[in-house]
């Protein structure tokens, strides 16, 4: 989204509903603010992400996505964010192959009761993606407007 | 085609504050398949509701998109509103404007324009909903406790009294736990047999109450309301049924060098033993270490001695299957071992003991009989020293990082009797902070320092040497600023304590969670205390962190009202976002079944009729949606895309990726 | 340099955080040079919480400390007192010219009593 000539990412965050989801939701509760630029999506837990939904976001002109998750250990279903992060791990390989940058994709754990973290993620991925600019490479060009 | 009715909510100013709720609506109206918009004050408020309810009837609304707060405040709230408007519950979606929006963001541009951008995103969703019913399943009508301390017991008889059938799996041949070797219970000072043995006697005459004693829990299958447990009845060599407890062979059997763990090893019993005189089941166990007869196949006297013939050295371990609705874990706790703190020459001298020891000292129907004596020459001792926090709030590595909670009011309780019985005898008791918060527990402890002369000092003993038959103490009087030296006759050890070493691998068993010290953790540390995050697996006791017995008593009872609260029902009512295969793409891989941490998924051998009229045999994954929590686990497994997980479909989440995208 | 600023550099020399200590006093009741010293293990870890840095540095208590490191070894909290004396120790002697001592002095202020701090170190670090 070009506004003013400045750049603004698109960001898709997958977050479970048990840990992640309730962190994005603490960070509202004590007005943590990070840019609006970031759009979550709930999803029962990490391990629900299949890297199809990821490609979709690229392919689709999304700048980066992020997968949140309990912390290894805290899973609400006990290894469902073990699963995520091995699948991720070699769907981030494989999107740094085809030219994507590691930036542009990450997994991050945070809790329920980690508002702050998750706010602070969550510029700190903007910032870093705003900086590599547009995601050119996986986007579909039929998909623009 | 969907008729989606799109309600923005402005949350007092919550929302409407910084996100220019008329625009969001307006925006909406004009998506695909949205055939009503509006805003309003309060959506969550009874007129809010009514809004909703009355859109539905007038525009026949067959979706219902509301932009509120976080679902996990609302959802249920509008679900329940539209199922009384007659619509499916899970037609409805929540955009997150307040928590994920409003409150984060300053710009009303930007967060309007966020704002309708969720709103597209759950639009997108509803669009591929599709009506779900929550399933039901039987519940079993009986439960299961795991371990017969005072936390298992009080649970027993609790839910007994509600009518339902109760089995106990005890590991040890008796039931009663560590309040069956504790002297006197603090702050009253009632003797703990005097209060412990009725209730288990109760529990072995409740007809509803089934003990197995000497018995583990060796897997555990199921889900709430229909657990299958394997029961492990481990070979106690006697008939348990036969045997009359007359304790005869107990007196006659030759081996009589086995270290007594009833009384911590500081006396012997016999290779057939019952562990203390009010044992309920009150029947011999023969210890297959130390058996002679079971070791060499030579002695015998045992069987030879018992007149209701209940030996039986053929015995073998017995595996009982058995079901439940609920199962409760009463664990317990033991104390930790002291190995890692030589300083206190706890392994160099017997006369440093630990606090249970001392217990057992202290108790009539213990070593000593009751006298107060050293366990290395049996003189009585003149100086005593207590120290505490052994173990306990240690950071260090070789400890426990919590505050075991009980050690300050025993140590007093120690104290005090020990002056009060012996009054020539002093007694001091290091302390880094007294903590007694309960229900006359600081009185108690005053009492001991006012009344009976106990001296407190703040401090920590630094070390302890054996020297002649003394032990010499050196210490830290932090009040004072000074270092003293003791020349004690006996140490006591106020040892931290731990969860018992069964409890993790039967958390793994019952996929309950555990925190880092292995303490079980409760499904909400302050509103549901007493159940586990694992749904029909309960909590009673010390299993759950550090407890006195009032406090374990009352957690017991909780824990069976939590229990009756679920056996009373004759059905439960599942998530209805589980896991479905579409039978026709799925090629039985497999790949779902392993990824499954519930066990959900099996193959079925199903017949497939073909287009030229013939039957096919094909292998195929089936979910049991009660099993099955809805993880989505299995969907991102499945190779063939057969597997997806209702109310998270594959398509809803692209479908709002791509709204999202857009 | 102030006080504060020399807390500042004995918690970084010594890598200490005096807030994780309880007050417990292990260190003191473990402590074999206690009754030489002015101030003890624990009020070292106390003092240097509250910035009293140089009532410490001008104290004997920093030369009587034998490093034997049974503080560090028995502390539950994982404080480490012994490190803080040393560290003050170490701000003493690197303050040049204020306690500067002359190498002939040394024999006349030695303590017959107490054994060297490099003894008790060479013991520590040879025994283990």
């Amino acid at each position: 989204m070009q506004v003013n000539n400045e750049f603004r990412p698109t960001i898709v965050a997958f977050c479970c509903n048990w840990c992640s989801y309730a962190g994005a939701d603490l960070a509202g509760t004590n007005r943590a603010t990070y840019p609006a630029d970031v759009k979550i999506i709930r999803v029962p837990c990490s391990c629900r992400v299949n890297p199809m939904f990821i490609l979709r976001a690229f392919q689709r002109g999304a700048d980066g996505v992020i997968l949140c998750g309990c912390h290894p250990g805290d899973c609400h279903y006990t290894s469902g964010n073990y699963y995520a992060r091995r699948r991720m791990t070699m769907l981030f390989s494989m999107l740094d192959y085809l030219g994507i940058e590691r930036e542009r994709t990450r997994v991050e754990w945070v809790s329920a009761a980690e508002g702050a973290k998750f706010a602070a993620t969550m510029n700190e991925f903007v910032a870093t993606v705003t900086k590599l600019g547009e995601n050119k490479r996986l986007e579909d060009l039929r998909c623009k407007n | 085609m969907q008729k989606i009715g799109v309600f923005v909510c402005w949350c007092g100013s919550n929302i409407a504050a910084t996100v220019d709720v008329k625009r969001v609506a307006e925006a909406l109206s004009h998506e695909n398949g949205v055939v009503y918009s509006t805003d309003y004050q309060y959506m969550c408020s009874e007129a809010g509701q009514n809004l909703i309810k009355d859109a539905i009837k007038t525009h026949g609304l067959t979706g219902v998109v509301v932009c509120s707060c976080s679902p996990r405040m609302h959802e249920n709230t509008f679900r329940k509103a539209c199922a009384l408007a007659g619509i499916n519950p899970y037609m409805v979606e929540i955009a997150n404007i307040r928590e994920q929006c409003s409150w984060i963001h300053k710009d009303m541009v930007q967060a309007t324009a966020k704002a309708i951008i969720l709103g597209k995103a759950a639009i997108a969703k509803v669009h591929l909903n599709a009506p779900l019913t929550a399933g039901t399943s039987p519940v079993k009508k009986r439960a299961l406790v795991i371990g017969g301390g005072i936390a298992g017991i009080q649970t027993a008889l609790d839910i007994a009294e509600a009518g339902f059938e109760v089995d106990i799996v005890e590991k040890k041949p008796t039931i009663g736990g560590k309040m069956s070797q504790i002297d006197k219970t603090f702050p009253t000072l009632d003797c703990a047999a005097c209060i412990l043995t009725p209730k288990m006697v109760d529990v072995a005459q409740n007809e509803l109450i089934n003990i197995y004693s000497y018995s583990e829990v060796s897997a555990v299958k199921g889900f709430v309301g229909n657990f299958t447990v394997t029961i492990k009845k481990k070979a106690r060599y006697v008939k348990e049924d036969v045997c009359t407890g007359c304790g005869l062979c107990t007196e006659k059997c030759p081996q009589k060098k086995v270290p007594n763990e009833f009384n911590l090893g500081m006396d012997n019993r016999r290779a057939i033993y019952i562990p203390f005189a009010q044992a309920v089941p009150k029947v011999a166990t023969i210890d297959p270490e130390y058996c002679t007869k079971l070791k060499t196949g030579k002695c015998g006297v045992c069987e030879k001695v018992c007149t209701a013939k209940a030996i039986d050295y053929n015995q073998k371990d017995e595996f009982i299957e058995r079901e439940y609705g609920a199962i409760v874990v009463a664990t317990g706790f033991n104390p930790i071992d002291l190995k890692d703190y030589d300083e206190y020459a706890y392994s160099q001298s017997p006369d440093v003991v630990t606090s249970l020891e001392f217990e057992r000292i202290t108790n009539a129907a213990g070593p000593t009989a009751g006298k107060l004596l050293r366990p290395s020459d049996g003189k009585h001792p003149h100086t005593i020293v207590f120290v505490q926090c052994v173990g306990s709030r240690d950071t260090s590595g070789c400890g426990k990082p919590y505050c075991s909670k009980i050690c300050c009011m025993y140590t007093a309780k120690h104290a005090m009797l020990t002056r009060e019985k012996y009054p020539d005898t002093e007694v001091y008791v290091f302390y880094i902070d007294v903590r007694t918060p309960g229900k006359s527990f600081d009185e108690f402890y005053r009492r001991a320092v006012e009344e009976y002369g106990v001296h407190y000092i703040k401090g920590m003993v630094g070390k302890v040497a054996p020297e002649g038959d003394k032990l010499m103490v050196q210490a830290s009087d932090l009040i004072a600023n000074e270092q003293l030296n003791i020349a004690a006759d006996m140490v006591v050890l106020a040892a931290a304590i731990e969860p018992d070493k069964s409890a993790r691998p039967l958390a793994t068993m019952l996929t309950a969670s555990m925190d880092t010290n292995d303490f079980f953790t409760e499904a909400h540390p302050k509103l549901r205390p007493v159940e586990s995050p694992t749904a029909g697996v309960f909590l009673s006791g010390a299993c759950q962190g550090p407890k006195d017995i009032p406090e374990t008593v009352s957690q017991a009872s909780a824990a069976a009202s939590k229990v009756i609260g679920l056996l009373v029902k004759d059905h439960l009512t599942c998530n209805p976002c589980v896991a479905e295969s579409n039978e026709l793409m799925c090629n039985g891989c497999s790949a779902c079944e392993k990824v499954c941490p519930y066990g959900a998924i099996t193959y079925i051998d199903k017949e497939f009729r073909m287009p030229d009229r013939t039957t096919l045999v094909r292998r195929v994954a089936s979910v049991n949606p009660a099993v099955c929590q809805g993880c989505g686990a299995c969907t991102v497994a499945c190779p063939s895309g057969a597997m997806d997980l209702k109310g998270f479909s594959n398509n809803q989440i692209m479908a709002e990726v791509d709204a999202i995208c857009k | 340099m102030t006080e504060l600023q020399m807390k500042e550099q004995v918690l970084r020399m010594s890598g200490v955080d005096p807030l994780k200590c309880m007050r417990c006093g292990k260190c003191s009741g473990t402590c074999p040079s206690y009754d030489e010293m002015e101030y003890h293990p624990h009020e070292f870890v106390y003092m240097v919480e509250k910035g009293q840095i140089s009532k410490l540095m001008a104290s004997d208590s920093i030369y009587k400390c034998l490093s034997c490191m049974a503080c560090v070894e028995r502390c539950p909290r994982g404080v480490e007192p012994g490190k803080l004396v040393e560290a003050i120790r170490l701000l003493a002697v690197r303050r040049q010219g204020a306690n500067h001592l002359k190498p002939d002095d040394i024999p006349a202020m030695l303590d017959e009593d107490l054994p060297q701090q490099a003894i008790v170190t060479a013991f520590r670090k040879y025994t283990k």
